[in-house]
């Protein structure tokens, strides 16, 4: 077994892109995710591996497009200003179906907002993020082990269907620190990468070409579809969630992720010593999002669902249309870099169940 | 059941991040669950600073502490600030040096202790810190203070292991006190 050892969420990042192979980083630095690219800073150069600090998040991006093309494993990381500067080229990304993993650590917005924890930029990340019809993985990480696991994990997603995948956390999880563990992990088996330009060399017929331009609609209307039956593949194989004290039936069940996830489940366990059973329901890929888990407690709640977000409700949509009128759902969010305590949290809970049971 | 949630506070560049660390470094090596969280941001630039840190048997919820079982304050501001967020029955830990007024609670535990002065003592104003972190481990057991300096060789700078050991054990007489 490895040694654990405590590091910042945003240095474990890199520490696990580096594990996972990848080969280049290219990013510019915002708060809160620096550490990210500081960290890169001083490990890549030193195992003849590439970090460049570009000069701005638009040519970062760029340059993973060009990397990915080639075939390596690269990664990129930034915040919310810095990620909607990145949309564009994560389209082109995903239209020429080239794999990258892109971290955003998230702070409050919008515009530059602020530099405290949020999440305020799930919208963004689960339904478009950049222009066209295109998804991104997203992963919800909730613990520093969890970001290590997820950014190794994000790497074999991203090879597996040629995809972007988004790791995002959010400014408590990038500066903490906790025990992480560097394991051996059993990877996937991945497809070669026989579409990169890495040089005809008498190794094929034809060139290959990456490319997110069909100006003909037929083909591109054909290379839309090829794309939506990745996504339905991925929506059928990747669906990551955790399900908390879900078992039998109980008063209300909690939506949360990442951080939040955590700070409600001290909140469950409050409600627990009053005699108020909470579930909570953890979405740790947020597209694709487990709705089936959703559907799974509509009749075990007696007073529905409650969405808990560091916004002002984005993640409440896709638990709305899980649930698809089946029980009520309400809502809790604190936004602009608040962190709500679980006490909080307890207490509106406690206003929708009415006290103890 | 070994659970604390703790605050620590001050100045930037009084070693309070550190102090965090250490701690959070020996609960690790005892086989606790641990997190540190820092404040992050403008402030951090020559004003106030802090971090919380969670030592705890079980999985660890928020890493930002809000009730804390323990604070530790380095100035005014910070005792003003964190005063009130120290659970009853719960230890104030003051340096009694740099903080210029009583603390105002009277349902909790409170040492003062003379850290500037004391560390002076031991050989260094720079390791105050120390002095107080000695005197929290003394008290509160969350550790053993030989995984406390086990955590200051691991992870700490060589040529100040000693002089960081002199300044625990001093905080640690105070708190026996």
């Amino acid at each position: 077994m490895a040694e654990k050892i405590l590091m910042k969420g945003n240095e474990a990042i890199g520490e696990a892109a580096i594990h996972a192979g990848c080969q280049c980083f290219f990013g510019y630095p915002i708060t809160p995710q620096t550490e990210v690219a500081a960290y890169m800073a001083r490990k890549m150069p030193k195992i003849g591996r590439v970090f460049l600090q570009a000069e701005s998040e638009v040519a970062a991006i760029n340059m993973v497009y060009g990397a990915a093309g080639s075939g390596v494993r690269v990664l990129t990381s930034s915040s919310s200003p810095g990620i909607s500067l990145k949309a564009e080229g994560i389209s082109y990304i995903a239209g020429a179906e080239l794999p990258c993993v892109i971290i955003n650590i998230v702070r409050g917005g919008p515009g530059l907002g602020g530099i405290q924890p949020a999440q305020s930029d799930y919208l963004q990340a689960t339904k478009g993020c950049g222009h066209g019809d295109y998804k991104m993985v997203v992963f919800a990480p909730a613990s520093v082990q969890e970001m290590v696991d997820l950014v190794q994990e994000g790497f074999d997603v991203a090879d597996m269907y040629r995809t972007p995948v988004m790791v995002m956390g959010d400014g408590m999880l990038g500066q903490m620190m906790e025990p992480v563990e560097f394991k051996e992990r059993q990877g996937r088996q991945l497809p070669s990468k026989d579409w990169a330009t890495t040089g005809l060399r008498g190794k094929r017929e034809k060139h290959n070409v990456i490319n997110s331009l069909f100006l003909k609609p037929e083909e591109l209307e054909e290379h839309n579809r090829k794309l939506q039956a990745k996504y339905r593949e991925i929506e059928n194989n990747e669906v990551k969630y955790e399900m908390y004290n879900c078992e039998g039936e109980v008063d209300i069940v909690i939506a949360a992720y990442g951080i939040t996830s955590r700070i409600c489940k001290n909140a469950v366990k409050m409600l627990e010593k009053e005699g108020i059973k909470v579930g909570l329901i953890r979405p740790i890929t947020l597209w694709p999002f487990p709705s089936k888990a959703f559907e799974e407690m509509c009749g075990k709640t007696k007073h529905g669902f409650i969405s808990v977000e560091l916004s002002e409700g984005q993640m409440i949509e896709d638990v709305a249309l899980a649930v698809n009128g089946r029980a009520p759902i309400h809502f809790y969010g604190r936004s602009g870099g608040m962190v709500p305590t679980p006490a909080e949290i307890a207490n509106k809970i406690k206003a929708i169940v009415g006290g103890a049971k | 059941m070994a659970h604390q949630e703790i605050i620590f506070a001050g100045f930037g560049g009084q070693g309070i991040l550190s102090m965090g660390k250490f701690l959070a470094y020996a609960g690790l090596d005892e086989g606790l669950n641990v997190s540190w969280f820092p404040s992050y941001g403008p402030e951090m630039r020559g004003g106030t600073s802090n971090c919380s840190v969670i030592i705890d048997e079980d999985p660890i919820g928020s890493p930002l502490v809000v009730d804390a079982s323990t604070v530790v304050v380095m100035n005014r501001p910070s005792l003003d600030k964190f005063e009130s967020h120290v659970v009853p029955g719960g230890l104030l830990i003051i340096d009694s040096d740099l903080v210029n007024r009583e603390p105002e609670r009277t349902d909790i535990d409170i040492i003062k202790i003379p850290a500037q002065t004391a560390a002076e003592e031991v050989g260094s104003k720079k390791i105050a810190n120390m002095v107080l972190l000695g005197a929290l481990v003394e008290r509160t057991k969350i550790v053993p203070m030989e995984a406390l300096l086990h955590a200051l060789k691991a992870h700490g700078k060589e040529q100040f292991y000693e002089l960081n050991k002199k300044a625990l054990e001093k905080g640690a007489e105070y708190a026996r006190k």
